[in-house]
């Protein structure tokens, strides 16, 4: 079945493993908003991630290795993060705009030996039989695990936050911050773990990039997907299914581009690549059209620091 | 005697940079007993449950609890030897459902599921009603404090504190919150319980320890004595209520008209068809629990929030779509809540504090450059004249005290020569004398012919100074009545009454 020189099973197939990388780097972000905290730095870890991540790969040989080595990455980036807003009390915008630039740098400082060299291969998950289906199959059951990996992570992510009480406990530090502290909850060490979670899945979402999506090393190779993993955990109101809706919108979005680009549309190719950013602010202006209901989503201690002073 | 008390404090003292919090506290709460501690904002009762919820670890001085040493390095450590405490300003996450937020006050709560009928079970047997399954957000203020003292009760406390329990709560509610004390008195809960109205205090209390600038200053029976001498104990000083000048009322200088406004505040109230008027040489007080629409008037008198154009009328003219500047030149200024951030920018100086507000009526800029000579001597001239204790003019806002700040930002309104004034909480966190200060500031201003609405939570307060009194509850506007001949029992019931609240049944 093709429409206009596009296979839509093909189309689907490849949105899911276009948005792998945004689906890792968002879901943790939401973690961190969640306990209150705006990091800005995304781009930044999931770049290092990137790098790291290829490295480790590219000495180890391993893909698996590399995806550890991604999310080390990415986290160690992330404290930087966590000690100048948590103990310093640093300005989280600020801060996380900094660490975006720093990464961008030192990932491009570290991959300079790693240019134009191929990583190990990620095996596709064997799945048998069911990889045989027709359409079906091709949509879902001839993915990589990180495709797997990604949607496993929204879920726990979800059920975590529903039903724990560590999720419970942590969407009380990022609701108010004064009154967790008063009830002896320590809002300064759920942060910090809750940033190192969110670096690792930065981390992890970069490697994706470098290890198969892509897959080799180029400066800036993330381009602006840790700015669109930003809004969609804004497009998704927090709530972590809609984080995967969110990303598959996206990653449609850029694929399609790609796709129409390729069956020969005539719209300028410029316009295309756009596209995705274009709507990324659309849908940001539509989110927080609505103020008071835009406020009441967001976790109320967003991006305030807490001082344990009074 | 030592044997029998529940809990005995020693010689606790904490001192902050600057400030001695507590110096050498010592008291006794035996089981059963419903102890006061009493004093001033800033004598330190705070610091003092803080150190004994295990919040903030004392310098000196120890604690015992049923004769054991008892040092609760935190509140989780506080809440298994028994000790509950119920906040000031709650605390409590408005997201999050009322389960929720019982569930993350206790150490080891049982699945949602049977919390919610724990719950149920509970404020059955305490005549407190309440929907587990509900945000708190959408709650009002007396339901929340429920939902804080259901938390403490399911941990069967044998030691409860509450911190200014009833600043929130309806003449109505109070009763019943008392009822409820009482049952758990009954039962052999001690109870601690932290205030600066006396009438309460003598009609709860057994036992009542005085704080004055963080020491003990006396120790009574609150029913054998006076609120008067209690008051006296508390403050330090003898207290005159403020002068109230018979004046004839003039035109009317502020209307408001079938105002209705959504709230722009996340959880807020939004204002319904409210309506009154304001004449010159009048005050207005204007009551109601906090969150009832309070922030909400403030600001769309004050030109914050636009409404429509004859909404809101000053001396005839309709200004509901002009902002702040316009209507200040039109005469209104006004004082928020809000202190720091909102009436002041915390880190700049009084002098600007004083020019962002007193710029249109005092005319302190010229061709865009600002007066920096008229603009100090504006702010020196408010220091001056409502004796604002400060180093000087250039020290930022931040710097002083709740009290002494509040001086100055209802000091800067008041000095614009305004036909109409709108406060809310003047007086809110201020210590007796400055209290009585800005009270006397402003009925000055209504002799001088202003016609002045005061917002308060503090029902003494608006029947001292208003001549008129509404209440405001859940956005709409009680009709506005005389002060005069109006009782406790009919302000509570234009505030509300009692929420759907039940007396307490049950055992008892």
């Amino acid at each position: 079945m093709m429409l206009g020189g596009i296979n839509p099973a093909v189309l689907i197939a490849s949105l899911m493993v276009a948005a792998v990388p945004i689906i890792l780097a968002a879901i943790g972000e939401l973690v961190v908003e969640k306990a209150g905290v705006l990091n800005l730095g995304v781009e930044g870890m999931m770049i290092m991630g990137a790098i790291c991540g290829f490295a480790a790969a590219v000495a180890t040989g391993s893909p698996l290795m590399g995806f550890v080595g991604g999310a080390l990455g990415g986290a160690a980036l992330s404290v930087i993060f966590a000690l100048l807003t948590q103990f310093l009390m640093a300005n989280q915008v600020a801060t996380g705009l900094a660490l975006t630039l720093f990464g961008l740098g030192l990932s491009s400082l570290i991959g300079q030996g790693y240019v134009g060299i191929k990583p190990p291969p990620t095996a596709r998950l064997d799945l048998g039989p069911l990889s045989d289906i027709p359409v079906l199959g091709t949509i879902l059951f001839r993915h990589d695990v990180m495709v797997y990996v990604s949607v496993a992570a929204v879920a726990v992510v979800w059920a975590v936050l529903r039903y724990t009480r560590t999720g419970l406990v942590l969407r009380a530090v990022g609701e108010n911050h004064d009154a967790a502290h008063a009830l002896g909850y320590h809002v300064i060490r759920i942060r910090f773990l809750a940033i190192l979670f969110g670096g690792a899945m930065a981390g992890l979402g970069g490697a994706y990039l470098s290890l198969i999506r892509v897959p080799q090393w180029t400066d800036g190779i993330t381009a602006g997907a840790g700015w669109i993993a930003l809004a969609i955990v804004v497009f998704a109101s927090w709530k972590p299914w809609r984080v995967l809706l969110g990303a598959y919108l996206f990653g449609g979005i850029a694929v399609l581009q790609l796709n129409l680009q390729a069956a020969g549309a005539r719209i300028p190719v410029e316009y295309l690549s756009m596209s995705p950013y274009l709507i990324t602010i659309l849908v940001l202006v539509i989110m927080s059209a609505d103020k008071s209901r835009a406020a009441a989503a967001a976790p109320a201690a967003l991006g305030k620091n807490f001082h344990a002073s009074r | 005697m030592t044997t029998g008390d529940l809990l005995r404090v020693e010689g606790l003292t904490k001192a902050y940079p600057g400030v001695v919090a507590n110096s050498d506290v010592s008291f006794a709460i035996k089981p059963g007993e419903v102890h006061a501690l009493l004093g001033e904002n800033g004598a330190g009762k705070s610091t003092l449950v803080k150190m004994i919820y295990g919040l903030v670890r004392p310098d000196h001085g120890r604690m015992l609890l049923r004769g054991a040493e008892y040092a609760p390095a935190e509140p989780r450590a506080a809440r298994a030897s028994g000790v509950a405490m119920v906040f000031q300003h709650f605390s409590l996450f408005e997201a999050l459902n009322v389960a929720e937020n019982v569930a993350l006050g206790m150490e080891n709560p049982p699945k949602l599921r049977e919390l919610a009928g724990k719950i149920r079970q509970v404020s059955q047997d305490y005549g407190l009603p309440l929907d587990p399954s509900r945000m708190v957000g959408d709650l009002s203020a007396g339901e929340r404090q429920r939902v804080e003292i259901i938390r403490c009760l399911l941990q069967d406390p044998k030691l409860l504190i509450m911190d200014e329990p009833t600043s929130v709560l309806t003449p109505q509610e109070v009763e019943i919150l008392f009822q409820t004390l009482r049952q758990l008195s009954a039962e052999g809960t001690a109870i601690l319980y932290i205030s600066h109205k006396l009438e309460e205090i003598r009609a709860l209390c057994d036992e009542a320890t005085i704080l004055r600038r963080g020491k003990v200053v006396a120790t009574c029976t609150p029913r054998d004595r006076s609120a008067r001498e209690m008051a006296e104990l508390m403050v330090g000083t003898v207290l005159t209520p403020p002068a109230r000048s018979g004046t004839a009322k003039g035109a009317v200088a502020l209307e408001v008209a079938g105002l209705t406004v959504d709230s722009p505040i996340p959880f807020g109230t939004s204002l319904k068809n409210v309506s009154f008027k304001v004449q010159r040489g009048e005050v207005l007080g204007i009551a109601g629990v906090a969150g009832n629409g309070q922030d909400e008037l403030l600001l769309a008198l004050s030109g914050e929030l636009r409404s429509g154009v004859d909404a809101v009328q000053i001396a005839g003219v309709g200004m509901g779509t002009a902002g702040p500047n316009e209507r200040r030149r039109a005469g209104l200024v006004s004082a928020p809540e809000e202190r720091l951030g909102h009436a002041a920018a915390p880190d700049m100086s009084l002098v600007e504090n004083a020019l962002l507000s007193g710029d249109t009526r005092k005319g302190l800029t010229r061709h865009g450059f600002i007066d920096w000579g008229k603009t100090r001597a504006f702010a020196e001239e408010i220091v001056k004249e409502f004796d604002v204790r400060t180093p000087g003019t250039w020290v930022a806002a931040r710097a002083l005290s709740g009290g002494n700040l509040q001086k100055f930002v209802v000091g800067r309104e008041l000095s614009q020569a305004p036909s109409v004034i709108v406060i809310n909480q003047p007086t809110w966190g201020v210590d007796a004398s400055a209290a009585a200060a800005i009270r006397q500031a402003i009925l000055d201003r209504a002799a001088e012919g202003a016609a002045v609405v005061v917002i308060s939570q503090d029902l003494d307060e608006l029947l001292e100074i208003a001549d008129r009194f509404a209440a405001l509850n859940e956005g709409r506007l009680s009709a506005p009545r005389p002060v005069q001949g109006l009782t406790i029992d009919e302000i509570g019931l234009m505030m509300g009454g009692a929420h759907g609240m039940e007396v307490a049944h049950g055992h008892a």
